[in-house]
Parts: C-alpha cells; structure tokens; sequence
C-alpha cells in the first residue's frame, strides 16, 4: 500500500475503499488505518450483536419474577458474556480504533498513523483475542460476571474462566498498541501550523483516551493473569484460604476499570464537539477549557477506583477520599455538558441525524454524570450499589453517551468514510427511536435501585415486577432502533448519493480531503492557519445542504 | 409466599433510624441535580428553538469575557459538591459508628448460597433473621466461601461478607415489620436465590421467640468446649509444658510482636492467630502453633472468638 503518489496525478487516484488491489488479502494485509478501520468497524459491529443478542436474552428472562427462560447458569453466563463482550471488544475500541483509526491522520494532515504495520498488529491481536474468548465463553461457560471478583472466579467458579482471561488479556494488548500509536502520531506529525490548541476537540480526546490506554491497561493484563496463575497453580494471591487478599483483587481490577470507563467516554465527547459545533455554525465554547477538561478526567479518573469499593469493608477514611475524588471528577464532566450548550447559544443550529444523537448524548450523559454523584456520596452509595441504581447510571453512561456519540459520529463522518449520504430522514427517526427506547429501558432502573433491587439476580422478588415489564419493553424498541443505521448506511454504501468531499461545510483537515480519501489522504502537506471550528467566517450552509 | 409477600409490601420502606436520613440526603440530591438536568435541558430546548437556522434573530454574540462563565461553573458545581460530600460524609460516619456496649450483637455467616445467623444465646437461623425493634444491632459478617452482602434495603445498608476477614454493620430498626433481605454480592450460581426477611419484633416477642427456640448452649460456652476439644487449651492453659501465650483478659490487650510491632488483639487478629499463627508471633514464644485452618469451620470459629472475648482472669478452663 506504500504506492508513492505525486502531486500531479492526485484527482485521478482511486480513494482508499476502490485502491487496487482490494482483494480480500489486500484488505486483511493493509497498513492504510482507513482500511484497518473498517477491520474494526465490522468486528466491533459484529460483537456489538452478539452483545446485544446477550441483552436481549436477559431483558426476556426478567420479564416475569421466576426463571423462566433461562435456567440460573445460563442466565449468570449471558449476563457474563454480555458485560466481557460489551465492555472490551466493543466499547472500549468503539470510537478509538474505528473513528479515531480513520480520522486521526487525516484530522492533523498526516498521511497515517506513526506506525501502520503496528496499527494492523493491534487489529490482530484484537480479533484473535476477542474470538478465542468469544468461544471459550460460549463454548465452556463463564459464570463470573466481566468484573471476575475473586475468590468465585479464581477458586469457586466452573468453565472457562481461565481461557476467558487470557482472551482478555490478549486484547489488552491491542488497546495498549493502538494507544502507543495514537500518542506518537499527535506528537510527531501534525502538519505545519497545527499547534496543539488548533487541534479538534475529537483529538485531544482521542489522546487522552490513548494515555489512559497505555497507563492502565498493564494492570489490568497483570491483574487477569493472577487470578489465572492462582486457578491454575494455587498460589496464595487473592484467596484468603491461601493466604491471600480478595479485596486487593477488587483494587487492581478498578485501578485499570474505572479509568477504563472514561476510556469508553472521553472519545465520545470528542465525537460531540465536533458535531454540535459543525450543525451549530459555531466555535466551541470555552476551547481550552474543554481541552483541559479532558485531560483532567482522564487524570482524576485515575484516583477514584476506591468508590467501586464502599461496602467491601475497606477503611473508613479511604472510602471518604474516594468519595470526594469521585465529586472532583465531576467537575471538567460538567465544565464540558455547559459548555457545549453554551455553544447552542446564539449559534445557527441544523438539526440533522447526526446533531440529534449529539443532543441525545448531551442529555443523557448529563443524567449518567449526575447519578454517579449519588454513587460518589458514600452514604447514599451504601444504599444503591450493587443494585439497579448503578446498572442505570453506567448504562446512561456506556449506552445512552458512548453508544450514541458513536452512532452519530459514524453518520456525520459517514460521507467521507463511504463517499456516500443516507437518508437523514430515516437518521433522525433512529436517533429518536433509540433515545425513547433506551430511556424507557433504563429509567425504571433507577426506581427500582433504590428500592433496592440487586444486579445480577436470575429471579427477583415480585414488587419488582412492573419496573421490570416497563424496562424489557423499552428494551424492544432500543434493539428495532439499533437495526436502523445498519439498515440505513449498509443500503447508503450501495444506493446512497455521493457526497462530495464536504456535505456538511464543516472545517477541519479530514473535510479537506476528498470523499473517500485517497490512500494517502492528501495530495500535498496541508498547512493550518486557523484555529478550529472557525464557523464564523464561513458561509451558513443553508442553501446547499444535503436532502 | 403469598403471605410473605404480603407482609413485605404492608412493612415501610424506612425502617431504620439510619433510614429517614438516608433518604433525606437522596431527596435534596435528587431536588438540586433535578434542577440542573432541567435547567440544562431547558436551555438547550430553548437555544435550539431560538436559534435554528433560517430564523431571523440577532446573533452578535456581546459577552466580552468568555472565561467568567467558565470560573462560575466550575465554582458552582464544587461548591454544591462539597456540600454534598460533608454532608453524606457525615452521615456515613454515623454507619461506622461504634456501637453502643448493650448492642445485640449477631453473626451472620454467608455461605453458597444462604445466610446463617447466631444469636449470643446460641439460637441459629437460615436465611431469616429476628431482631427487636429500637435496640442497636450489631451484625459481624463473615464468609464461609466467597464475597457475599448483607442487604437490607429498609434500613440502608449494605456491607460485604468477606472470606478471611470479619466485617460488621449496625443499625437500630425503628418499625416492627418484615423486611427484605438481599444478598448483593454476585456470589455463583443461586445467588438470586441467597435472600430472606428480617423480621423486626417488639422486645417482649424477641423474648419469647428466643425461648421458642431449640435452647443450645450459648456462642461463649459453645466456643469454651471446642477451645478444650480442639486441644487448644492444651497448650494455652496456665500450667501448660507448652510455653504458649496465656490467652485470659486478651481480646482487646495490645499485644508485643517479636518483630517489633504491636497491635491490638482484636477478632481480625485473633482470627488470623488461629489460622495462619506464623503472622504475627508474641514477643517472647517460638512460632510452633500448627495452623488450624483445616480444622475449624467458619462456626466453629466464631464461637471460639466468642468465647475469647470473654475469656477473663475469673474463668480459666
């Protein structure tokens, strides 16, 4: 794929989608990371079903009190599947691997990533990982729930657990690779004028997700590993009966797992500057502070792991530092939901299919960080964890933020992905369909948190059961919801309109280049003048928008 | 079933003086955050409307200086998030509490997949548990597997069962009743099925339950024969060859280390002394104590700390 391309001949270059040669082997031997984007939009796609196939078993079985369509091992094992499927092989490559892969270099006007041949090392390591646990998950069983507690998962529980891990631990390694990557690319090959406060928003998230990647994901690989070493040979870690320490467990586990929670938002927020800002005509408010904000999540993100941990009987003075750290991280979360209302403010505002799944994240994400306070005050924490409550809150996080920054990112970067327009109409009726539904399925579960209805139960006592119904229902209407963009941009690939090179008159490097870019992006070095999101001094796009 | 299920949904939703306090500071969370998700959601409704494209509206934007709103909310959310943290801060210092010396002090032992209760007098129990209203309750946890939690959703609280540590909570139930109990801990394969009620009584009924019960010698004296049986006393009586530690008046002794530290004897280091007694050796005795890891079950365990509680100068065995 290194064909030199001069200057002269840039318009009569194929774009990187009809590139000789695409031969299957081309595309499973690519170093473009535009090619290697959509190796992981199609995975990721792909363990999205299953996951939600996961979800929707268990929405099913907690329609009535009694077990009824599962029996209590298949339903600890769907919920297991659903939560390891969902967490590492979609949502935390979700926005990095496919969005980031592909927008990354074109965003800073580079021609790839720092290192192309590690770039398809890491889709490797991702896929064979993910399928060998897949497998041994479906095939043996993993009943630990994604969180693997010790000591059920490394003394007491049966299955896979051991296969499971190191499928985990294997795919760890794709996300410290890409974060290596990424980190390297933003440092070393921006283009001339692009100075780290002209970069997009989209950016800095992306780098600040990849510095989470690269500091927390080792421990975590060596955390799995433990618990392996301790099923496997007995050795004395986290079991007291060895003389181990199961609470010691639960702190490396969140060390790595809380902060890989902003590893699954702080992409999504990038996607959403980008957006609002594009269908709003206007700056972002307060650029710095969105940046530093950004950063500082994914700094404070480390040092509040303990607040996983209020009734586990850690001390009470740790649990209070963690509490409070947890209310600080708050803040730069907050700092970001005003400030992209306040850039609604006087703005231009289009309401397109992807500027309503951005509005979407805003309000949800909004709810999820302002439930996670009530996690964060440790009296009220005693009360709501391990229940509903939290399902809800993380929900409105993962699904409700993260799931539709991606799906709105992915329409609005969609043009220059595919060189091809879907239909807004059926963009926008998704985009609703899955705000209603995903409210309706999650809301409930706030309720009946409170009231104190535990995660993680097969069969639950019956004044749960309407909150349940509501929720199962809701849950319907998300999964018809979830169908449509496939539907929509699958047929657009084929049928659609072409786009053009920028249908949404955004700026940015990546609208710069044609629709779908050529293998090397640019026909020469683009040189950068402007700050971003410089909408003022453009022309409003009324007059020549997309139908 | 039925019945139960009566009984629970005829019992409030508050029924620990922990309770009103709880949802006090969860009602105020939900008034302030209610307002900022309204207030965001309204003013982004607002903007959208006002400000959609093709309306003919003034647009020049007069703020002169950007970074004021950025410092007012950044200043406002921390201000309201201290407060809110002083405040379930405070509130949880009450859960940790010591509690008061005339407590009840029950065991709860959680094993895949129920719960086991022991009352001082020796009374046992499965997956239910029987208290008296208005009197503190102090119930020390223990697991006899993996983690499990002590849930009851009408008092507020939650805490873990940790295998190879005691962990302990206590409230004072303030309404007669039948209540849920839960355990929240993922603890394998029946753990929506580990759950049972408390049943909160007046003291008098208290009273005549604990009598309706089949009368077992109490946790101390329970504890007193294995500490003979289990060939314990063989070494720590007083007269012993064996030079080993004199255990009368120990439980809350600070004890000498023969590494220099020193700690205080409470059930955690009692319970590691027993099970994995090369820890921490007394100052002054050889480490020739034999674990007993594999011969004392979680209960027989919690009745020989029992015991050692009480274990004073008077009564040597």
């Amino acid at each position: 794929m290194s064909n030199a391309t001069s200057a002269g001949d840039y318009r009569a270059t194929k774009s990187y989608l009809h590139h000789e040669p695409h031969s299957i082997r081309a595309w499973l031997l690519t170093t473009d990371h535009k090619r290697i984007a959509w190796l992981f939009i199609a995975s990721i796609t792909f363990f999205f079903v299953i996951g939600g196939l996961a979800a929707t078993l268990i929405r099913l079985e907690l329609i009535t009190p009694v077990g009824d369509l599962l029996t209590a091992e298949g339903y600890n094992r769907t919920f297991s599947l659903h939560g390891i499927v969902m967490v590492w092989f979609f949502l935390v490559p979700a926005i990095p691997a496919t969005l980031g892969n592909f927008l990354l270099p074109i965003m800073i006007g580079a021609r790839d990533l720092a290192f192309p041949r590690l770039n398809l090392l890491s889709w490797y390591v991702y896929i064979l990982g993910a399928l060998f646990t897949v497998f041994a998950v479906v095939a043996g069983g993993v009943d630990t729930g994604w969180t693997f507690y010790t000591p059920l998962s490394s003394m007491f529980a049966n299955g896979n657990v051991v296969a499971a891990i190191i499928g985990v631990f294997v795919v760890g390694f794709s996300s410290i690779l890409t974060g290596i990557n990424f980190i390297a690319t933003v440092h070393t090959m921006r283009a001339p004028g692009l100075t780290w406060f002209r970069l997009p928003l989209f950016v800095w998230a992306i780098y600040a997700t990849a510095l989470i990647m690269v500091l927390a994901t080792p421990v975590l690989a060596i955390t799995l590993l433990m618990v392996a070493l301790e099923r496997l040979f007995q050795i004395g870690i986290f079991n007291p009966a060895l003389g181990g320490d199961p609470l010691l467990f639960q702190h490396l586990f969140w060390f790595y797992s809380h902060p890989a929670v902003y590893i699954m938002i702080l992409p999504g927020m990038g996607v959403v500057s980008e957006i609002i800002t594009c269908f709003a005509r206007k700056r972002i408010f307060g650029y710095r502070f969105m940046a530093y904000s950004l950063l500082a999540i994914a700094f404070i993100g480390f040092l509040v792991w303990g607040h996983h941990m209020f009734v586990s009987g850690q001390t009470t003075y740790a649990s209070l530092a963690f509490g409070l750290l947890s209310f600080l991280v708050a803040i730069p979360s907050a700092v970001k939901v005003f400030n992209w209302t306040a850039t609604l403010y006087k703005g231009r505002i289009h309401f397109d299919g992807a500027m309503l799944y951005a509005l979407g994240f805003v309000a949800l994400f909004t709810i999820g960080g302002l439930t996670g306070l009530f996690l964060a005050s440790v009296a009220l924490d005693v009360q709501v964890h391990d229940t509903y409550f939290v399902v809800a809150h993380f929900h409105y996080i993962m699904v409700g933020g993260m799931v539709m920054a991606y799906l709105g990112g992915l329409h609005f970067w969609w043009p220059k992905i595919s060189g091809r327009l879907f239909s807004e109409f059926w963009a926008k009726v998704s985009a609703i369909t899955i705000f209603v539904g995903f409210n309706l399925t999650f809301f409930p579960q706030f309720i009946m948190g409170y009231l104190g209805m535990p995660r993680r139960y097969h069969t639950y006592t019956p004044e749960f059961t309407s909150y349940h119904v509501i929720s199962s229902l809701g849950a319907l209407l998300l999964a018809a919801g979830y169908l449509l963009p496939l539907l929509n941009l699958g047929w657009s690939m084929f049928w659609g309109k072409r786009s053009g090179s920028n249908p949404w008159h955004a700026t940015g490097l990546e609208w710069q280049a044609h629709s779908p870019p050529p293998p090397l992006n640019f026909e020469s070095v683009p040189e950068v003048t402007e700050p971003p999101y410089n909408y003022d001094a453009r022309d409003p796009f009324d007059g020549s928008r997309p139908q | 079933m039925n019945e139960l299920q009566q009984a629970v949904e005829q019992s409030p939703f508050a029924a620990s003086e922990l309770a009103s306090d709880v949802d006090l500071l969860f009602y105020a969370m939900l008034t302030v955050c209610g307002f900022v998700a309204l207030g965001v959601t309204v003013a982004m409704l607002d903007f959208c409307i006002r400000y959609r494209s093709g309306k003919q509206v003034d647009r020049t934007l007069r703020l002169r200086n950007l970074r004021l709103p950025e410092y007012i909310w950044i200043g406002v959310p921390l201000l309201i998030f201290l407060g809110f943290f002083v405040w379930g801060a405070t509130l949880f210092m009450r859960y940790q509490q010591l509690p008061p010396e005339d407590a009840l002090r029950i065991h709860g032992v959680g094993k895949q997949w129920m719960w086991k209760f022991y009352h001082p007098g020796g009374q046992r129990e499965i997956n239910e548990l029987h208290i008296p209203v208005d009197r503190p309750v102090v119930v020390v946890l223990s697991s006899e597997d993996v983690i499990h939690s002590f849930f009851v959703p009408a008092f507020r609280v939650k805490q873990d069962a940790v295998p190879g540590r005691y962990t302990r909570t206590a409230f004072t139930a303030s309404e007669p009743g039948t209540y849920r109990l839960f355990c929240a801990e993922f603890c394998g394969l029946k753990h929506s099925k580990m759950r049972g009620q408390v049943e909160v009584m007046s003291a008098q009924h208290y009273a005549e339950w604990l009598d309706t019960r089949e009368q077992s010698p109490t946790l101390a004296a329970a504890g007193e024969a294995l500490f003979r049986t289990k060939g314990c006393s063989g070494c720590h009586a007083v007269d012993s060859a064996v030079h080993a530690p004199d255990l009368r008046g120990i439980y809350g002794r600070i004890v000498h280390l023969r590494d220099g530290r020193s700690l205080r004897a409470d059930v955690a280091y009692l319970r590691d002394s027993i099970l994995l007694p090369e820890k921490d050796v007394v100052a002054g005795y050889q480490p020739i104590m034999p674990s007993f890891a594999d011969q004392l079950t979680e209960e027989e365990l919690l009745k020989i700390l029992a015991f050692l509680q009480d274990f004073d100068e008077r009564d040597a065995p």
